[in-house]
């Protein structure tokens, strides 16, 4: 298990290098750089400009120093457009943000997405099943930028019971509809899932054993029929905590909470490269590391999985 | 000898009968089992119905997507709302635009993109983890290493990346899609393949002196077509999602064009001003339109691949 794991981790660095050379080369060629306006600037101040941002070095050198600044200093570098923020503070500022709401999502989408399932399953075929196919159905085909309108319609339009946007240092007014807009499409995939890895748990032969040999049902879900039913879903987290941070894009956007994926979508359109670069890294390593966890959390689960 | 019998005849008669038991080929059995899910048909049923209001939808529009009702233009929120006296049968959108015809374009281009996008990442996922799975080895190992690598990277950002730095058209859309939907498919047809190259009906055509090629275009597609088909089917509605989550962020298709996604994102921007119809339709389509595609999915793949329910 330890040299598994290890040996997971270095395969993960040399992805995570791959990662930042990728997207370095593809910003460096996209069209139309930061400095590109209506107004063409003369050549003397644009190569001032360049200089003061390492653009006029080889390539090899910038991705180089780029390179060394991420590993050794964990230094993104300053920002194209804002003149006196760098990239790190853009991630330290939003960051936390996007990471609050996602995190909130994520547990609430696991927990009511695996109750939901589990409770389909164990009353197959009942109300209480049909009930919990049509809401993870229903959850499935709402996204997180179809949830956002309902929701400000809903409470903020209608009721008034939430305030519409903002973020206010974190106030749990202000978390609720962003953390059910990212939530509700996970749920009902996480329900599903769970749903038809618990029928297929309940039909297998070990669980018949179990039930032959007296065991009240309740032991015989918890103690025997949960931990194999998790398997799919716990693989199937992974990618979801990378989506919930991710799609943070949307949710800064529709409720103004300032985290990072306002950042980024900002830096896109404003080609502000050394940002999207910078965010686009550390999204990319954060989903090597979630992969490499979810990896891990399988092995740890799955005890006919021997490395 | 056996002397002409009537009992002779007529077992003779059943033997050679060859049309009393005749075997149900696998695409028999499953349209059987899709034809006998009910959520499936009215699915389709339902698809059918969005599908043939895109075909049929133009000829009864009285305005065209472009157009702009000067008329009503200042006033949208007292005079644009859906009716059929104006023409506007879903009223009109913030600039005064028919939102009939936009809808109904709306949902072609989604409809459009969904398969597209899927059809892009069915082929190139195909062809990829089919080479990679029946060659194996260290080409295996180095096709799968990328594919996880490109995995690594999230979806949207991808697209994102390659919409910015590529610049927005309609054909970059679909590649843009594509380029992060085969990734998937590729393991599972990997995966598969893996399989089926050691089964016994593979050695016994390479022992009959079949070429490699022969063999995977032959005898290992066909036995894949059932996982990729489901598989493709629930792409669909993912492609849908990620294109109206990109319109959404303004970097899909361009005015006059539009799509659901957009629609959605224009009416949700509006709706604080009582515009609510401007939500509503796109999204009612839009919503019926997923859910659908969800029911089929699971549909073709309770029929397909009927152990993994």
């Amino acid at each position: 298990m330890l040299a598994y794991s290890l040996r997971r981790l270095l395969v993960a660095i040399p992805t995570i290098l791959l990662l930042i050379v990728a997207c370095f080369f593809l910003m460096h060629f996209a069209p139309g750089g930061p400095f590109t306006s209506e107004r063409p600037l003369p050549p003397q101040v644009l190569a001032n400009i360049e200089a003061r941002y390492g653009l006029d070095q080889p390539l090899w050198k910038q991705l180089w120093d780029y390179l060394y600044n991420i590993v050794v200093h964990f230094d993104f570098g300053p920002s194209f457009k804002f003149k006196d923020r760098d990239v790190n503070d853009i991630i330290a500022q939003g960051f936390p943000i996007s990471l609050t709401y996602g995190s909130l999502s994520f547990l609430v989408a696991t927990a009511v997405g695996v109750s939901l399932g589990i409770a389909a399953a164990i009353k197959h075929n009942s109300w209480i099943d049909y009930f919990a196919v049509g809401l993870g159905i229903a959850a499935q085909a709402l996204p997180n930028f179809i949830m956002g309108p309902i929701l400000i319609l809903t409470f903020t339009l209608w009721l008034g019971w939430l305030p519409g946007g903002g973020w206010n240092g974190g106030q749990w007014q202000y978390l609720i509809m962003p953390v059910i807009a990212l939530a509700t499409s996970y749920m009902g995939s996480i329900a599903r899932i769970t749903r038809s890895s618990m029928l297929e748990v309940l039909n297998s032969n070990f669980i018949r054993t179990a039930r032959a040999k007296g065991l009240p049902t309740r032991t015989v879900i918890w103690r025997h029929a949960l931990k194999p039913t998790l398997l799919p879903v716990v693989s199937y987290l992974g990618p979801v905590f990378v989506y919930v941070l991710t799609g943070s894009v949307f949710v800064d956007i529709y409720f103004s909470t300032g985290g990072l994926g306002q950042a980024y979508v900002g830096s896109a359109l404003s080609r502000d490269y050394a940002v999207l670069l910078g965010v686009t890294i550390l999204y990319g390593a954060l989903t090597v590391v979630v992969n490499l966890l979810t990896d891990l959390a399988y092995a740890w689960f799955d005890p006919k999985i021997r490395y | 000898m056996l002397g002409k019998s009537q009992k002779a005849a007529h077992l003779a008669e059943e033997i050679t009968d060859y049309t009393v038991i005749q075997g149900r080929s696998l695409w028999q059995d499953a349209r059987m089992r899709f034809v006998r899910n009910k959520a499936a048909m009215a699915s389709i049923f339902i698809l059918g119905l969005i599908v043939l209001f895109t075909i049929i939808g133009p000829y009864f529009a009285v305005w065209n997507n472009e157009e702009i009702d000067w008329n009503v233009m200042g006033d949208v929120r007292g005079m644009g709302m859906p009716s059929i006296e104006t023409g506007h049968y879903f009223g009109v959108d913030d600039l005064g635009r028919d939102l009939y015809s936009r809808v109904i374009q709306a949902t072609t281009t989604s409809l459009l993109v969904g398969l597209i996008g899927a059809a892009t990442a069915l082929i190139v996922g195909t062809c990829y983890g089919i080479t990679a799975g029946y060659i194996g080895g260290r080409t295996d190992s180095a096709m799968m290493r990328f594919v996880d690598i490109l995995l690594a990277i999230p979806a949207t950002l991808i697209i994102i990346l390659l919409l910015v730095v590529a610049g927005r058209s309609f054909f970059m859309l679909f590649i843009a899609l594509g380029a992060v939907g085969w990734l998937t498919m590729a393991r599972i047809v990997r995966g598969q393949t893996l399989t089926l190259k050691n089964r016994e009906f593979i050695e016994a055509a390479r022992a009959a002196g079949v070429s490699e090629f022969t063999i995977m275009y032959r005898h290992i597609l066909p036995n894949l077509l059932g996982v990729v088909i489901v598989y493709a089917s629930l792409l669909v509605p993912e492609m849908i999602l990620t294109e109206s989550f990109i319109s959404f962020l303004g970097l899909g298709i361009s005015e006059p064009y539009t799509s659901l996604g957009r629609l959605i994102a224009e009416g949700a921007g509006t709706m604080a001003y009582g515009t609510l119809w401007q939500l509503m339709f796109p999204l009612t389509i839009y919503v019926a339109i997923i859910i659908t595609m969800f029911f089929i999915g699971d549909g073709l793949r309770d029929a397909l691949d009927p152990k993994d329910r």
